[in-house]
């Protein structure tokens, strides 16, 4: 694959690039269990630097980190550190590059990564900017489709819930259209996903009604409808209602269908569908440990 | 009889076929504000037979480079360019759309880090062709604008 310096968005990575990382994670995957120990990373520190809350993604890295030998600094409350006193995140970067030898940055601002990677001299990782990208995100899903489904190729997935805002399904759906994934939107008109996302993808996406497609699709991908996109609760509540994974609609699914979720989720996926063979969302979230192995051991070494 | 609603320049740098309107806006691109020294002549809503109506900037004593000319092809693709030397045309072309553009136009969303209001950043922005029309697209996040006039700095 071309040289991975930075990640910062999905749209730097091609088909191949993808598959490349997949297979690397894969080779990683007993690590992350446990069950192997590897130490390519000794010696080397990765500063996890979130300006917003984080637990899945910060804990992930810092986990994919450990096992594989490095050490992980936490920059999390901004009080604690000189942002409170007014450091550009520029000033920020220039500093904590000259600590590290990876960084991995959350921030509130669309375009934060791309900035910060512009001024660090180490590489940066993205893991969410704003209603931006989030593409450590997106290959731990094609990670769980392939590894669940065996295969990215031919499969039929429905994107459920918040596709208008949510930086997950936007950075998920540019990279499916680069496989021949047939992909159904199902979401509440006020949250549908915007006509111009849509401009210069090509693929095989089409707005669909879920109880019409349960028995089509082998990828069920959930996420959470925000209270606060509503104007008022009662409109929340019927919307958010209608968009719930419940077992009674699964009796309907495919067999080897799964089910994703990127977490945390709150009621849309009935807690008794956890026991049903179709649940793979904590299964999803380990995956994120061997992907950002990959990522990191290919940035770093 | 044929009348020049501007006069004649012996020396620099006429902006023709500007779309109407839009002169302030090119004279912002080109920075030329109160502090210029040179003589800066503008016509608005001249009648023209291409345009309907249009407007024309005359700078005189100054060459402007190529390259500051094409961004005026962000805001009026149409634009031609007159070098002047003696009263005589001595090149003609049309402005063409740069690739990138560097600190001219402001990214609308607000949550772009171009607009943080502390950082030491530039806005950049890809310049494409859709349509005919001149679209730009945000570097840091993104974003895309079609109408590029009203997002000028």
């Amino acid at each position: 694959m071309t040289e991975l310096r930075h990640l910062i968005s999905i749209d730097d990575l091609d088909r191949d690039d993808i598959i490349y990382i997949l297979n690397k994670a894969e080779t990683f995957e007993d690590v992350a269990k446990g069950k192997r120990k590897l130490q390519i990373l000794e010696g080397k520190i990765l500063a996890n630097l979130f300006f917003e809350p984080s637990t899945r993604t910060r804990v992930s890295f810092e986990v994919a980190m450990k096992r594989l030998g490095g050490d992980v600094i936490n920059i999390t409350a901004q009080e604690a550190t000189s942002i409170a006193k007014g450091e550009t995140l520029a000033d920020t970067i220039k500093v904590v590059s000259k600590y590290a030898d990876a960084i991995v940055i959350r921030h509130p601002l669309e375009g934060a990564a791309r900035f910060a990677a512009e001024n660090s001299e180490v590489p940066v990782i993205n893991a969410g900017d704003g209603a931006g990208q989030h593409p450590t995100q997106t290959l731990l899903d094609l990670y769980t489709i392939r590894k669940e489904c065996g295969k990215l190729d031919g499969i039929s997935i429905a994107l459920v819930g918040d596709l208008r805002y949510s930086r997950t399904i936007h950075s998920l759906i540019r990279a499916l259209t680069l496989f021949e994934i047939e992909i159904h939107l199902v979401s509440p008109e006020l949250l549908s996903l915007p006509k111009e996302f849509l401009e210069g993808i090509r693929g095989n996406v089409k707005k669909s009604n879920l109880e019409q497609i349960i028995n089509e699709i082998d990828v069920l991908y959930v996420t959470r409808i925000q209270k606060e996109r509503f104007l008022d609760e009662e409109e929340y509540r019927k919307v958010a209602g209608s968009y719930r994974i419940t077992t009674d609609l699964l009796k309907r699914a495919k067999d080897n269908l799964i089910i994703m979720h990127p977490l945390p989720r709150v009621d849309e996926v009935e807690v008794t569908v956890d026991f049903t063979k179709h649940a793979k969302y904590f299964q999803q979230a380990f995956y994120g440990v061997p992907v950002r192995m990959a990522i990191l051991s290919e940035v770093i070494i | 009889m044929k009348q020049l609603v501007v006069s004649k320049i012996k020396y620099g740098t006429v902006i023709d076929h500007i779309n109407a309107g839009k002169a302030l806006l090119v004279l912002k691109i080109l920075g030329i504000d109160e502090n210029t020294n040179e003589t800066v002549s503008m016509a608005m809503n001249v009648p023209s037979k291409k345009m309907g109506k249009k407007d024309i900037v005359k700078v005189e004593g100054k060459y402007i480079s190529e390259e500051e000319l094409n961004k005026i092809a962000l805001i009026s693709p149409r634009a031609t360019i007159n070098l002047i030397k003696d009263y005589e045309i001595i090149r003609k072309f049309n402005v063409r759309p740069p690739k990138i553009v560097e600190g001219i136009l402001n990214c609308p969303n607000r949550l772009c880090i171009t607009n943080s209001g502390k950082e030491p950043i530039n806005s950049r922005f890809y310049i494409k062709i859709e349509q005919e029309k001149v679209v730009a697209w945000c570097h840091y996040c993104g974003r895309k604008i079609s109408d590029l006039s009203k997002h000028i700095r």
